[in-house]
C-alpha cells in the first residue's frame, strides 16, 4: 500500500520561540510543576512513614521532649499480648467475609449478565450502600442490632422470641455480625464490576457451550470464571486489604468494645487513648503496614504473570 | 421421549428463574430493610418513635420538625457548608497538581524523572490509613515550630484529601499516554509555550479523567469520618458525617432525630446516584482498575 508522506508545515520563524527560549521555559515549568507535589508526597508520605517506623522503637508519650530507645519491646508486647493478638485475629473475621461478599457478587453477577428482566434496577439497589456516608451505615446497623430496634422486632413478629439478645455485646457474634455490615456496604461494588467485564466475554465462548449442552452452573464454573479470573483475584486481593484495615463502621457501632477491636481501632485508642503510647501504637500501625504492603506485592506479582 | 425432555428442560429453566428472582428479591430486601424503619422514624415525633412499632409508618410524612432540629441543633447545615468547601478546594487543588505532575513526567525527559516518577508510584503502594499517626504529630510539629496552625483547620482536611493523593496522578498519567504527543509538537510550531500547551491543549483534552477524578475524590470527601474526626475535632469545623456522629451524645434520647440526620445524609447521594448512574459506576470502577 503506497504511503503518503505527512505534508509538513513550514514552521513560521516570527511566531515560533527560539530553541533556548523553549528550553529555558520548560526547565521553569519543570521545577514549577513538580514543586508543590513533590513537596506535599515527600513531607506527607514519606516523611510520616519514616517517623512512624521510628517511633515504633521508642516509648514516648507524643509530648514529652524526649523518647525512651525500648529496641524491639513494643513488637514484642504486641505479639504477646492476648488482647492484641485478639484483635489482629479479628481480622480473620473480616477476610471470611471478603470471600462470601466476592462468591455472591460473582453469582448474582452471572445471573445479572443473562436474559433478566429488571437488571438495572437490582444493580442500582445492591451499589447503592457502597456509596452510602460510613457514619450513616453505622447509625442505621446500631439501630438495627438494638435490644428494640430492626432485627429484634422482626423476630418477635415471626414469634421467634428466643432468638433475641444483646447482639453487639455477645464475643464472636458481634464480630461476625460487623463483618456481615461489610458484605451489605461493599458487594454492590464487585457486582456492577464484575457484571461489566462479564459483558466482555466473547458471546461465541458461551454458544459453543450450549451447543455442547452445559447447564448455567457449568457455564458459570467453566467458562466464566476461568476467563475473568485474574479480576476476582484482583478483587479479592483488595477486599483483603479493605478487611484487615477496617476502621469506621466497627468503630461508630461497638468504639472496639466487647472484643470487636481492629488494627485501625487499635492502633488509634493506643496512640491517642488515656495514656498514649505513640510507640506502641506505631508498632501497631507498622504491622498492618507490612501486612499491606506484603498484599499488594502480591497483587502485583500477580499482574506481572499475567502479562 | 425427547418431547418430554425440552418439556422438563423448560419447566427447569423456568424453576431456575424462580428462584434466581426470589434470591435477588430477598437480596434487595436486606438491602433496604434496615433503611426502612430509619426512612418512617425521621417523620415521628418523640412519643410516638417511642411507643409505636418500628414498621410502623409516621402518623404524617410531612412533619419535618425532626430535620430542621437536625439542620440547625444537629449542625448539619454547618457540615454542607464545611464539607462543600473542603470538597471544592481539594478536588480543584488535586486536579491541577494531579495533572501538572502527570504532564511534566509524561512528557518531559529531565534528569531525576525516572526517581521522581518511582516515588509517586511506590507511594501507591504505601497503606495511608496507617500513617495518621505519624502525620498527626508531625502536623502539631509544624504547628509549635513554625507557627503554621494545620491541626484543627480545615487545611488538614484539604492537604490530606488533594496533596496525598497518588491515585489522580497515575489516572492522569495513565490517560495522557493515550494522547499523541504530536499535538503538543505541532503547537510548539505554531508559536505555543510548554505552559500554553499544558492549559490550552492538555488540560481539555484531560476532560474524561478529570471526572473520573471528580466522581471518586467526591464521593471518598463526602464520605470520609476518619480524617475530619482526628484532624478537626473542633465543633465549627464539624463535616457531614462528624456533625452526624456527634448526635450520639445530645440526641442519645431522640433517636427521630437521628433518623433524620441520616436521611439528610443519605438523600443527596440518592439524588445523584439516580442522576448519573453510568458515570459513577464508569469513575468508580476506572479508578478501581488503575490500582
Amino acid at each position: 500500500m503506497q504511503t503518503h508522506p505527512e505534508p509538513v508545515k513550514a514552521p513560521d520563524l516570527t511566531k515560533t520561540k527560539t530553541l533556548s527560549t523553549m528550553k529555558h521555559e520548560r526547565n521553569v515549568l519543570i521545577v514549577t510543576f513538580l514543586f508543590v507535589p513533590v513537596f506535599l508526597l515527600i513531607v506527607f508520605t514519606y516523611l510520616p512513614a519514616l517517623n512512624m517506623l521510628r517511633y515504633s522503637f521508642f516509648r514516648w508519650d507524643g509530648n514529652a521532649p524526649f523518647m525512651d530507645y525500648v529496641g524491639f519491646d513494643n513488637y514484642v508486647t504486641l505479639f504477646n499480648q492476648p488482647r492484641y493478638t485478639g484483635v489482629m485475629l479479628n481480622s480473620l473475621y473480616y477476610i471470611g467475609a471478603s470471600f462470601v461478599q466476592l462468591f455472591l457478587a460473582l453469582v448474582l453477577a452471572f445471573w445479572l449478565s443473562f436474559r433478566l428482566k429488571g437488571t438495572n434496577f437490582f444493580k442500582g439497589v445492591f451499589f447503592f450502600p457502597y456509596l452510602l456516608n460510613g457514619v450513616a451505615v453505622a447509625l442505621m446497623f446500631l439501630f438495627f442490632f438494638e435490644p428494640n430496634g430492626t432485627l429484634n422486632s422482626i423476630l418477635r413478629f415471626v414469634g421467634a422470641d428466643s432468638a433475641i439478645r444483646l447482639w453487639l455485646t455477645e464475643p464472636v457474634i458481634n464480630n461476625m455480625l460487623l463483618a456481615t455490615i461489610s458484605i451489605w456496604r461493599y458487594i454492590g461494588f464487585n457486582i456492577v464490576l464484575f457484571i461489566a467485564v462479564i459483558s466482555a466475554i466473547s458471546p461465541e465462548l458461551y454458544e459453543a457451550a450450549e451447543i455442547d449442552g452445559a447447564n448455567r452452573t457449568q457455564i458459570l464454573w467453566k467458562i466464566v470464571v476461568p476467563n475473568i479470573r485474574m479480576i476476582i483475584l484482583l478483587n479479592l486481593i483488595l477486599a483483603i486489604k479493605g478487611a484487615i484495615s477496617v476502621f469506621e463502621v466497627p468503630f461508630l457501632i461497638t468504639r472496639g468494645d466487647w472484643g470487636t477491636s481492629t488494627f485501625v481501632i487499635e492502633a488509634l485508642r493506643i496512640t491517642f487513648g488515656g495514656n498514649p503510647r505513640y510507640g506502641l501504637g506505631s508498632a501497631f500501625a507498622i504491622v498492618l503496614f507490612v501486612l499491606i504492603i506484603l498484599i499488594t506485592l502480591m497483587q502485583k506479582a500477580l499482574l506481572k504473570e499475567e502479562r | 421421549m425427547f418431547a418430554d425432555q425440552t418439556t422438563m428442560d423448560v419447566l427447569k429453566t423456568r424453576g431456575a428463574n424462580v428462584l434466581k428472582y426470589a434470591t435477588l428479591i430477598s437480596m434487595t430486601l436486606l438491602v433496604i430493610i434496615p433503611m426502612v424503619p430509619i426512612f418512617f422514624g425521621s417523620f415521628k415525633t418523640n412519643n410516638e418513635f417511642y411507643s409505636t412499632s418500628v414498621w410502623a409508618p409516621p402518623r404524617s410524612f410531612f412533619n419535618f420538625e425532626n430535620y430542621r432540629i437536625a439542620f440547625t441543633d444537629g449542625n448539619m447545615l454547618l457540615g454542607f457548608m464545611n464539607t462543600f468547601l473542603i470538597m471544592v478546594i481539594a478536588i480543584t487543588v488535586s486536579v491541577f497538581i494531579g495533572a501538572m505532575t502527570a504532564y511534566v513526567l509524561e512528557r518531559f525527559k529531565f534528569t531525576g524523572r525516572k526517581l521522581i516518577t518511582m516515588l509517586f508510584l511506590f507511594a501507591t503502594l504505601i497503606p495511608v490509613i496507617t500513617l495518621n499517626i505519624a502525620i498527626f504529630s508531625l502536623m502539631t510539629w509544624i504547628g509549635r515550630n513554625f507557627g503554621i496552625q494545620i491541626i484543627n483547620t480545615r487545611l488538614a482536611a484539604i492537604i490530606l484529601f488533594a496533596g496525598t493523593d497518588i491515585i489522580t496522578v497515575y489516572i492522569f498519567m495513565q490517560f495522557l499516554k493515550h494522547i499523541p504527543v504530536a499535538l503538543d509538537e505541532s503547537a510548539v510550531i505554531d508559536g505555543a509555550g510548554y505552559f500554553k500547551i499544558f492549559f490550552a491543549i492538555i488540560l481539555p483534552l484531560l476532560k474524561p479523567a478529570i471526572t473520573t477524578v471528580i466522581i471518586l475524590k467526591f464521593v471518598a470527601i463526602y464520605n470520609d469520618f476518619y480524617i475530619p474526626m482526628l484532624y478537626m475535632p473542633a465543633d465549627h469545623l464539624a463535616v457531614i458525617s462528624t456533625a452526624l456522629e456527634n448526635f450520639r451524645g445530645p440526641f442519645g434520647s431522640r433517636w427521630e432525630v437521628i433518623c433524620a440526620g441520616q436521611m439528610i445524609t443519605i438523600f443527596p447521594i440518592l439524588v445523584i446516584f439516580i442522576a448519573l448512574q453510568k458515570y459513577i459506576y464508569r469513575g468508580l470502577l476506572v479508578g478501581s482498575v488503575k490500582e
